[in-house]
């Protein structure tokens, strides 16, 4: 139960660790909060040669506003710090909404945003929200810079589009739209637990009342953040209520793909998939119509 | 691999070591310092018996290098009395309301639960159960370490 033999290196800037990416390549991992690697290479499931620790580079720590309105999260920020920001509750309130049931506050004082999204668990909170919030991923590496899109970014378990000698170093949310209201909720046995089943659901109205865009994403569903398109564009042209929400969730069960495991059965998660949807609808369409107001944290 | 030499602050006192890269600050603190207070129990952070105060935070130390803690401040339940006879109020509280049986989660939960207080001096027992969610108690059922958190913060609160 402890690593073996690896070269650790710690950079003290981004500049630094990118030219230390490009030379050790294949052979080299990132460690950000080291909430899942370290368990791993404890395990020894995972034995990298070289470790590069990014938690010196205080430059990847912040959330700030860009140019065209999004908020700017660095991938090194703490997931606490996300927990409890002013500008991520008002403006990402997905986000907000799924801090809490990332694990234990002791996981969120170390663990980060961008390591989180890069390792790619499909019981991963974050993952699921940056999809659904339709946040854009800023990947750099020596060779230069490149933006990817949430719904390009995970490609299936543990896997992103990450290539070697590639740091994740911000994740951009768009601005909030007018009459969309957002709701993440998640299934557990117990708090802090990873979730049997989760949603993130997102509803827009237009000035009627009646829903304009839909999205539905759903964590521990498959391999990643699945997104329930259909079950989504279902929705568009509908009146936000209980038989809208029935048929989405519905719908949604044929996009879905949950593969159980020892705490819930597939069947048990498809079951929960659906209430979940229909709870979660509900709270973001009521929260469009009251314009999307920072949602409290809901008791779980 | 070569060694590194860490310098880091560990209950209040500068401290410095030559360590591999991949000896846990768990195992530094225990066998390099001959702290044993924090104690190892899953080596995957999800116990919490390991938990240690990393610049003021709690932090799982099983889950950290050593060598990250370079530069920073490491506070483990030796650090949280001044001396053995005199004990933090939090620790009181623990043995007056019975709330540890064999006492191998108690140093997690007391690391835990010391900025808890700090940053929510009246807990309800609502909130106490969500702060110690976190830390894994085979004996208690956790009853009794809800109530010694009940009398500590009525007792901090006062003092």
């Amino acid at each position: 139960m402890k690593p073996p033999p690896f070269k650790y290196l710690a950079p003290d800037s981004l500049e630094q660790a990118l030219e230390l990416m490009a030379q050790y390549g294949q052979e080299a991992k990132l460690l950000a909060g080291g909430q899942s690697l370290i368990p791993a290479m404890n395990f020894r499931v995972a034995q990298p040669a070289v470790l590069v620790d990014l938690n010196r580079i205080t430059a990847l720590d912040y959330i700030h506003t860009i140019g065209d309105g999004s908020l700017a999260v660095g991938a090194m920020t703490r997931q606490r710090e996300l927990e409890f920001d002013l500008q991520i509750a008002e403006r990402v309130p997905l986000l907000h909404e799924c801090m809490p049931h990332i694990a234990h506050p002791q996981i969120r004082n170390r663990g980060t945003l961008g390591g989180s999204l890069a390792h790619a668990d499909p019981a991963a909170e974050l993952p699921v929200v940056a999809v659904a919030a339709s946040a854009r991923m800023r990947v750099q590496s020596f060779e230069g810079e490149r933006w990817v899109e949430s719904d390009q970014f995970f490609q299936g378990m543990f896997t992103t589009a990450l290539q070697p000698g590639e740091i994740l170093v911000e994740v951009a949310f768009p601005p909030a739209q007018a009459r969309t209201g957002w709701s993440f909720l998640e299934a557990s046995r117990r708090r802090g637990d990873y979730a049997m089943m989760g949603v993130a659901a997102g509803l827009s109205l237009n000035a009627q009342g009646i829903c304009r865009e839909a999205r539905l994403v759903y964590m521990n569903a498959g391999d990643g953040p699945i997104e329930a398109r259909q079950a989504a564009a279902g929705l568009s042209g509908q009146r936000p209520g209980p038989e809208a929400f029935e048929q989405a969730a519905a719908a949604a069960q044929q996009e879905i793909d949950p593969l159980g495991n020892v705490h819930a059965s597939v069947a048990y998660q498809r079951h929960l998939a659906t209430v979940l949807t229909r709870r979660a609808l509900a709270i973001a369409a009521e929260r469009a119509r009251g314009n999307g107001s920072t949602p409290a944290v809901d008791a779980a | 691999m070569d060694n590194l030499l860490l310098s880091l602050v560990v209950n209040g006192k500068p401290t410095e070591r030559q360590v591999e890269p991949r000896l846990l600050l768990s195992d530094f603190l225990r066998h390099e310092l001959g702290l044993t207070g924090t104690h190892v129990g899953c080596e995957h952070g999800v116990c919490g018996a390991c938990t240690v105060q990393f610049d003021g935070r709690p932090v799982r130390s099983c889950l950290m290098l050593a060598v990250q803690a370079d530069g920073h401040a490491v506070t483990t339940v030796e650090g949280l009395s001044g001396n053995r006879d005199q004990l933090h109020p939090l620790q009181q509280a623990f043995w007056e309301a019975h709330g540890l049986q064999c006492g191998f989660c108690t140093p997690g939960f007391l690391m835990t639960l010391v900025p808890f207080l700090a940053d929510n001096p009246d807990p309800s027992e609502r909130e106490i159960r969500e702060a110690i969610s976190g830390n894994l108690c085979r004996c208690t059922g956790y009853q009794n370490i809800v109530a010694a958190v009940r009398l500590a913060a009525e007792r901090l609160g006062s003092g």
